[in-house]
Order: structure tokens, then sequence, then C-alpha cells
């Protein structure tokens, strides 16, 4: 079986972001990107099929900017085989990426795509589900287990209420959440191996897809601010504001 | 123009999702058709024909929708958008998985957990964790939209006496199956809609340690949430979990124990009413959003503030 993992650039998590001066957007100049945190998890599972013996080859695919070439690299340098980047640097929405992914997905035949169930800057949590609906797939959202039968996946999903597990049709579309596993770090050896493998280089014209946005961003803010408030040596005194000041106790 | 709106349930209740969605989208239309696909249904169609502001139920009843597979309703719900100019879903588990099968289906750019609606077309939406407002104008003729619900009062269960339209079914595509539940049962209230919620971080130490913080929950009639890190270290289920990635909570009194304040748990906290902070560490992080912080071992303070309350 062969393995597709879109994998996104995004602001390191741990960053703390800050909205521009002029409120088009947020500041992207001197901030250190990584690979979407999901993605890691989407990348290290389709190693631990391989390794298993599930999968024969792991193919990651970035659609953005000439610097998502660093990301696909971070998956190669975890085990990945080779990478494909759709280079643009129009800001892409997920539909559009679903039709990127789509184009290459089907001249690669993968039999599971596994990626992230959220890209922690835009938080828009679509691509998985719009790509299964454009393949006409099964799909598997927010997946914190997947088991590999003979002829279906069976994943185990975080929903609101708990977990519920669903059997899934091959091939599928499996979007990963956060206790699915942990991440490797890459070795230095297999970093310095990473370099020599292939990454295909495509754009959007190439694939016959239109990019062009279809939600302007009118402008960005800075959430309002909370202050820090008071503090407080007892729970007897904790609970009198509660009543007393805060009103939120009866 | 009419508004559709997707009804989140389990076949017996309407989930109190709904109500806030139905309130996002009152902003829009005053024509608000609810609909209700799902198995043996009926005692939710009746409950969402009562909803005040819904004008019409559409049923769709069919087996193929008794767990809500993605696969199969998405089919249903593109039938009938193109009819109206946008879709409501919350933006829970259940929206989420949904509504994006469906805009692809529509070839329509989905606008994701609006927190306010300035007009018909422009949303304000949060980016990063939270740390961003972004407004947003969709340029699609038929506007997929899901909703924070935190954002949303919840609409009145009473007041609405909406007309049925029972429509027929697509049926099972044949790509997935449904194996089985593992729900979280509990007798507090749902941590979305509590008025008072009570988390514990990895600072709890163990599963058991938990208790505590579920007797203060029941004493105060509250929700009991967690960090990820709690979660993680296996303490308590992952529907716990506070935060970017889990559920987003707003109650009127949030209370944080054992929880530094990442960034990524602030995102799904930080409009609550009034917070509360209990930390050893008084350089914790959480202490910078907190109403009152209360710098103590929580294994001193949690057993006092149970006292304090009788
Ligand atoms: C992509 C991504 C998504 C994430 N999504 C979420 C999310 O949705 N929700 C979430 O919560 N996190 C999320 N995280 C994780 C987040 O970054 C933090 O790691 C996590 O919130 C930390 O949990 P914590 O505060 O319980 O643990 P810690 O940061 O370890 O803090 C424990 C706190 O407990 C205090 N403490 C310890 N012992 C005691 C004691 N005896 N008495 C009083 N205080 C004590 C300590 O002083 C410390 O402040 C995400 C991370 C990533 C990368
Ligand atoms: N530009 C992109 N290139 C490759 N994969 C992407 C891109 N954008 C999103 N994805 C994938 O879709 C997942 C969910 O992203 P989103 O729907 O934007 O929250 C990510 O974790 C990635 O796996």
């Amino acid at each position: 079986m062969k393995v597709v993992v879109p994998v996104k650039r995004v602001i390191d998590a741990n960053i703390k972001v800050r909205v521009k001066a002029d409120r088009s957007g947020v500041e992207l100049n001197n901030v250190k990107m990584a690979m979407n945190p999901f993605c890691e998890i989407a990348v290290e599972e389709s190693i631990r099929m391989k390794e298993s013996g599930a999968a024969e080859e792991i193919v990651v695919v970035a659609a953005g900017p000439q610097q998502s070439q660093e990301t696909i690299r971070t998956a190669l340098a975890m085990g990945a085989d080779r990478g494909i980047l759709i280079q643009t640097d129009v800001p892409l929405e997920p539909l559009a990426v679903s039709k990127l992914l789509k184009s290459v997905i089907e001249r690669e035949g993968p039999g599971l795509v596994v990626m992230g169930k959220q890209a922690v800057d835009n938080d828009n949590n679509q691509t998985g589900q719009m790509l299964s609906a454009k393949l006409n797939w099964s799909l598997g959202t927010f997946v914190s287990k997947i088991e590999i039968k003979d002829d279906s996946f069976e994943v185990v999903r975080e929903v609101d209420g708990g977990l519920e597990t669903v059997s899934l049709s091959k091939p599928s579309v499996i979007t990963v959440d956060l206790r699915l596993n942990e991440p490797r770090y890459a070795s230095l050896p297999n970093i310095m191996k990473a370099r020599r493998k292939p990454i295909e280089t495509l754009t959007p014209d190439e694939l016959g897809v239109d990019v062009t946005p279809r939600i302007e961003v009118v402008e960005v803010n800075e959430p309002p601010n909370r202050q820090a408030g008071i503090k407080v040596s007892s729970a007897a005194e904790l609970i009198e504001k509660l009543r007393d000041e805060a009103k939120v106790l009866a | 123009m009419s508004v559709l709106i997707l009804v989140e349930h389990d076949n017996e209740e309407v989930k109190a999702s709904t109500l806030n969605t139905v309130t996002a989208a009152c902003e829009v239309s005053d024509d608000l058709h609810a609909l209700v696909i799902g198995f043996n249904c009926n005692a939710v169609v009746s409950a969402a024909c009562n909803i005040d502001g819904v004008s019409k139920v559409i049923k769709c009843d069919s087996e193929a929708y008794q767990y809500g597979l993605a696969e199969n309703v998405a089919p249903v719900v593109k039938d009938l958008a193109e009819s109206y100019s946008h879709v409501f879903a919350p933006a829970s588990t259940f929206g989420k998985n949904l509504m994006p099968r469906v805009a692809a289906m529509l070839d329509v750019q989905q606008v994701s957990d609006i927190s306010e609606i300035l007009s018909e077309d422009t949303f304000v939406r949060p980016i990063y964790a939270g740390n961003a407002l972004a407004t947003v104008r969709s340029t699609d003729s038929v506007k997929l939209i899901t909703v924070r619900t935190t954002a949303f009062d919840a609409a009145s269960e009473e007041g609405g006496a909406a007309p049925i339209e029972e429509i027929t079914s697509t049926g099972d595509v044949g790509l997935s199956n449904f194996v089985r539940h593992d729900l979280t049962r509990s007798e507090r209230p749902e941590l979305t809609t509590a008025s008072i919620v009570i988390s514990g971080g990895r600072g709890m130490q163990s599963g058991e340690n938990f208790n505590m913080l579920e007797r203060v929950a029941d004493k105060l009639g509250a929700a009991v949430g967690a960090s990820r890190a709690a979660v993680d270290a296996g303490y308590v289920p992952n529907d716990y979990q506070v935060g970017q990635t889990g559920k987003v909570v707003a109650p009127d009194l949030y209370i944080a124990v054992g929880i530094s304040g990442a960034i990524q748990h602030l995102a799904g906290m930080k409009d609550s009413k009034v917070i509360v902070a209990i930390n050893k560490d008084e350089e914790a992080p959480i202490f910078q959003v907190a109403d009152f912080g209360w710098v103590a071992d929580l294994f001193n303070a949690v057993p006092e503030l149970e006292a304090a309350l009788d």
C-alpha cells in the first residue's frame, strides 16, 4: 500500500503570533516556521505503517510557497520516501488544497491518505473532509487509533461525547488527532539521508487547478485583552469575592 | 432568503449546540429551516418544531443515517443546500466532520467556527488559537458556516410551531460502517453548556485526584474539564479536553486547577466571564488571564474550597 501524507508549513505552535500594524494579517517575517503538529502525527503514523510492513511507500505533499520544501524535508528526515511540492504564493484555502491534493492523489493511486485534522494557523479543520468528498472516498476524522484490516481501516474517532469506532472501506482519507502517537525526532544520519531523497515540484497550473481564493480577508485584529485580576489567599476569601463582587455564585 | 440549519442530535434529543446555531442563523434571516437527518428520529423532529425561530422542519429518516456517517448524510444536505442562501451547523465534532464534505460537493469554501456575524456575507472568526480575529467575507453563492456555539446565546426550546416536510433518503453510499460508541456518561452538566466549569491539569498528578475536583463540581453544579496534558497522561477521557483542539467553553465561572495556561488551553476558555486559577507557581501564565488567582498547593486548596462551600 502506498500512503500519501499532506503536510503544511505553519508558524511554530509555541510562538505567540502578532497581528500586523496595518491589520492585514499576522506577522510572518522572521518568525519561526515548522510543520503543523497534526501533520507530524500523520507522518509518524505512516512511518509506523511502513515499519510494520503495512505500507510500502510514503509520499508527502505540501502546497504553498517554495519554503514548504523545508517541511517536506523534515518529513523525509523522519522517514518518508519522497516529496511533492505544489508551489504557489497564492494564499491557499482548504477547498483549493483539496483540489490540488486530489489531482496528485489520482496520479499516485495510494490506498490511504493520512493527514492532520487541523492546521493550527487558520484552524479551519476542513481539508481532509473536502478531499474525501472530491475523491468520493470514505472519511475518518479526528482519529486516535487506526487498525488496518484486509479490506477496511477500523478507526477510533474522538468525538464530543467520547469515542466512536467506524470501519472505512479502502481507499480512505483519515485525519488524525493528537493522541494517535508521539512523533519521533529525525536523527542526524536520517537528516543527511533525507537530502538525497527526491522532491518533485509542480504548480497549480500544471495540475489544472484554479486556486483563486473565495474568501476575502477584510482585516485581522488583536482579540480583546484580558487583564490579570487580584490574588486571594484562602477559600473563604475566594468564595466571598465570587459571591459578592463577581456575582457568579449564589 | 432562507437559511438551512443542520440539527445535531442522537435520534432522541436535539443537542444544545443546535440552539446556539439557531440564534446565529437568526441574524441573517427570519426564515429558518431545520434539517433533521436521522433514524427513528420523531422525537427530535417534534423538539425541532418547537424551537423558537424555526419556520419549517425538514425530516429525512432512514437507517442509513442512524449514526450520522458523513458519507451518507452529506448528499442529503448537498441536494437541499443550493436553494438556500446559507447553511449553518455548530462547530462541534458533528459539524466539523460533516460540513466540509458538503462544501466540497458544492464547490464552496466553508467559513469555520465563526464568533460574530457582521452582515450576510461577512463574519469574524478566531485564528491562531484565538490570538487573532479575522474578519472575512465569503464570495460563494451559498454560504456554508459552522458556528462557535459559545459566542451565541441558546434559542428557546419553546415557542415555535413549525410544520414538517418529509423528504426521501438518498440511502447508504456504502463507504463506511459504524462499529461502536464508547461515550462518557456523566450526571454532571455538559462541558460546553455548563455555567460553571472546573478543570484540572498535569498538576493533578493522577486520575484518582480528579475526584477532588468532582466533589467541588457536585457542590457547584459544575462540569469537569481538563488540559491536554491531563488527558494525554490518561487522568481523564479525551472529551474532557478544553482548548484550541478540544472543546471551547465560555461559562460564567471557569476554575483552572494545576493548569499552567498554555496558549492552546487559553484558546478554549479565555472568553469565560470570570476565571479563577489555582496554581502553586505564581509565575504561571494562567494568572495573566485570571480574575482571581490563588497561589497555593492544590492538594491543600481544593479540599479547603470544598469545605468552604458547605
Ligand atoms: C497543536 C497543539 C494543540 C494543543 N491543544 C491543546 C488543547 O486543546 N488544550 C490544552 O489544554 N492544551 C493543548 N495543547 C498543549 C499545551 O501546549 C500545553 O502543553 C498543555 O495545555 C499543558 O497542560 P497543563 O497546563 O496541564 O500542564 P503543565 O504546563 O505541565 O502545567 C502544570 C501546572 O500545574 C502546576 N502545579 C503542579 N503541581 C501543583 C500543585 N501541587 N498545586 C498547584 N499547582 C500545581 C504547575 O505549576 C504548572 O503550572 C496543544 C499543544 C499543541 C502543540
Ligand atoms: N497547503 C497545504 N499543503 C498540504 N497539506 C495541507 C495544506 N493545507 C492543509 N493541509 C492538510 O490539511 C490538514 C488540515 O488543514 P486545515 O483544513 O487547513 O485545518 C493539515 O493538517 C494538512 O494535513
